[in-house]
């Protein structure tokens, strides 16, 4: 357990030194892309009966936040550590590859949960936003830093390169997460789009997330807590696989 | 007595690469061990598949007497490795990067130790420095630290004085030197081959991948048969005929003399006093693990295994 803690702590100890870049750079990013979105769609229809747009918008903005954040602290800190090879430390003792899953997941959820309470906090001084079921938005935003934490962490492992992971980053984290509702409810998109929607697992974390302020949500959140919890199972699993195997790791 | 490290039928390939094939090594416990060999050999490969930094595509090593593939937690609470590389976290201090890897192994409080370390690698004004901050010989001294902080049974140092200056030369293997006859096991790779030579009790060399010597360091220059000899500055400057066929050379006023063992320099002596020459100069030469190297690694890497 020393083990584990030691590197969860060692994990915080990292953006927590570089918090300027880590925490205080990406809420005030996020609170831009509020400032203008308010700016140009306040006129925008509602989208849930009673909920303004800049309201329903709030939710998905934190969950973006806490999303990308979570992927970049695993991801970075993976790859900073290959590529400078200061791996080698955790490589040569005896942390199991779950202890080294664990911390490094955990440390994505506590970032990413900074930022996004952080933009959170921000924003109520400006808006009335109601939390109705802070534990289904408690559940969401904690099992979707996971998710993206070991994506980060499985990112990090694969990427030889800092080009590598930024293409991961750009084609593969930014469209799935622009593309999941972030900014819109997917019952305003063409009906083709909406079944795309049902394809992308961000959809379902921010949807649930979302319905744990408004309780209501595109879809039953039992459903996208189902979908969310197996993503999560299938990543993590494959994380520690490649974590056990040494892929490109030990060589 | 269970070997320090247990080296079984080890084979490594990259590709088309073959970086080793079929090393069998067994280091003892308390042993001062050296791995020589020119760059490329697979020094540092065969360390890391010690260390499990590499996997092996065939054979088993054990450390203490733990697979290091099955039980690689045991096997790497035994082992303390200093790599090759000068890396480091540039987000710590020399103290918290201490620390944390006392924390990787289980060891929740181990200030003591580590002030101890500190002190011993002569780091203490550097010790709360952010790992950037320090010079690259300050960096390889926070390396050896690193591999020491839980005190391991078994102690690699792959190359530790590259680019180091005398100093830390002298207290890093003094440091080293201590801790071998407080019993732990050491086993380094150098390319100063006469630091093997006086801290190592035996050396294995490597070539292309293969052992190609292992033996005590006494042994491998003992046999060594060419390189004993005998350098004379000579008034007048010539050799009496009994001494002609051991000469070797003879330029710049001075004449080497092959000889094989040391009770030939008597003759030599008494032929020069018969022919009333006299000796100005004298030097005795012995053969030295660098020599052994250089004759090893001539011939082909087969056929003297």
């Amino acid at each position: 357990m020393t083990g584990f803690l030691t590197l969860l702590y060692k994990e915080l100890l990292r953006f927590w030194k570089v918090g300027f870049q880590t925490i205080l750079a990406p809420m005030v990013s996020t609170l831009l892309y509020l400032l203008i979105f308010l700016h140009v769609l306040e006129a925008h229809v509602e989208v849930y009966p009673g909920v303004a747009y800049t309201v329903f918008l709030v939710p998905g903005l934190v969950m973006m936040a806490v999303i990308q954040n979570a992927f970049a602290n695993a991801s970075s800190s993976m790859i900073q550590s290959k590529i400078s090879g200061n791996i080698v430390f955790i490589l040569l003792s005896p942390l199991s590859y779950r202890a080294i899953f664990f911390a490094y997941i955990l440390a994505s959820i506590v970032r990413g949960l900074l930022v996004g309470l952080g933009v959170y906090l921000v924003t109520l001084v400006f808006f009335d936003i109601p939390l109705q079921l802070p534990l289904w938005a408690l559940l969401f935003v904690i099992l979707g830093s996971a998710i993206l934490g070991a994506l980060g962490l499985i990112a990090g492992i694969w990427a030889d390169k800092f080009d590598q992971l930024a293409a991961f980053q750009n084609f593969i984290i930014m469209p799935l997460s622009f593309l999941s509702g972030v900014f819109y409810t997917i019952h305003s998109l063409p009906i083709a789009w909406q079944y795309l929607s049902h394809l992308n697992p961000f959809f379902y974390m921010i949807d649930g997330f979302r319905y744990g302020f408004f309780g209501v949500s595109d879809i039953s959140p039992y459903i996208s807590l189902l979908i969310v919890a197996i993503c999560l199972l299938a990543i993590s699993l494959l994380a520690i696989r490649m974590l056990k195997a040494g892929y490109k790791l030990r060589y | 007595m269970l070997p320090a490290i247990e080296v079984k039928q080890v084979c490594k390939h990259f590709g088309n690469l073959r970086a080793l094939t079929d090393i069998d090594l067994e280091i003892h416990a308390g042993e001062f061990f050296a791995l020589l060999g020119p760059n490329g050999a697979g020094k540092t490969t065969l360390i890391s598949i010690i260390a499990g930094l590499t996997l092996a595509n065939k054979g088993s090593v054990h450390v203490m007497g733990h697979d290091v593939r099955t039980q690689y937690q045991q096997a790497r609470r035994n082992l303390g490795v200093v790599p090759q590389e000068l890396v480091f976290d540039p987000f710590f201090t020399v103290r918290e990067v201490l620390l944390i890897q006392s924390g990787y192994y289980g060891i929740k409080e181990n200030s003591r130790w580590v002030d101890e370390i500190i002190e011993r690698l002569d780091l203490s004004d550097k010790a709360n420095a952010n790992m950037r901050a320090l010079s690259g010989g300050m960096k390889r001294r926070v390396l050896v630290a690193q591999a020491l902080v839980h005190k391991p049974q078994v102690i690699i140092l792959d190359e530790p004085t590259a680019g180091v200056d005398v100093e830390l030369r002298q207290t890093l293997w003094d440091f080293i030197k201590q801790l071998n006859q407080d019993g732990h096991t050491i086993v380094l790779t150098t390319h100063y081959l006469e630091e093997a030579e006086t801290l190592c009790h035996r050396v294995a060399m490597l070539k292309e991948g293969e052992i190609v010597a292992l033996d005590s360091t006494k042994n491998l220059i003992g046999k060594m048969i060419a390189g004993k000899s005998v350098r004379l500055r000579l008034v007048p400057d010539r050799l009496p005929p009994t001494l002609q066929p051991l000469q070797i050379s003879h330029h710049d006023g001075i004449a080497e003399l092959r000889i094989e063992n040391y009770a030939q320099v008597e003759f030599i002596l008494s032929s020069l006093r018969v022919a009333d020459i006299q000796i100005l100069e004298m030097h005795l030469q012995q053969p030295d693990l660098e020599d052994v190297f250089v004759s090893i690694m001539r011939k082909s890497g087969s056929q003297s295994k």
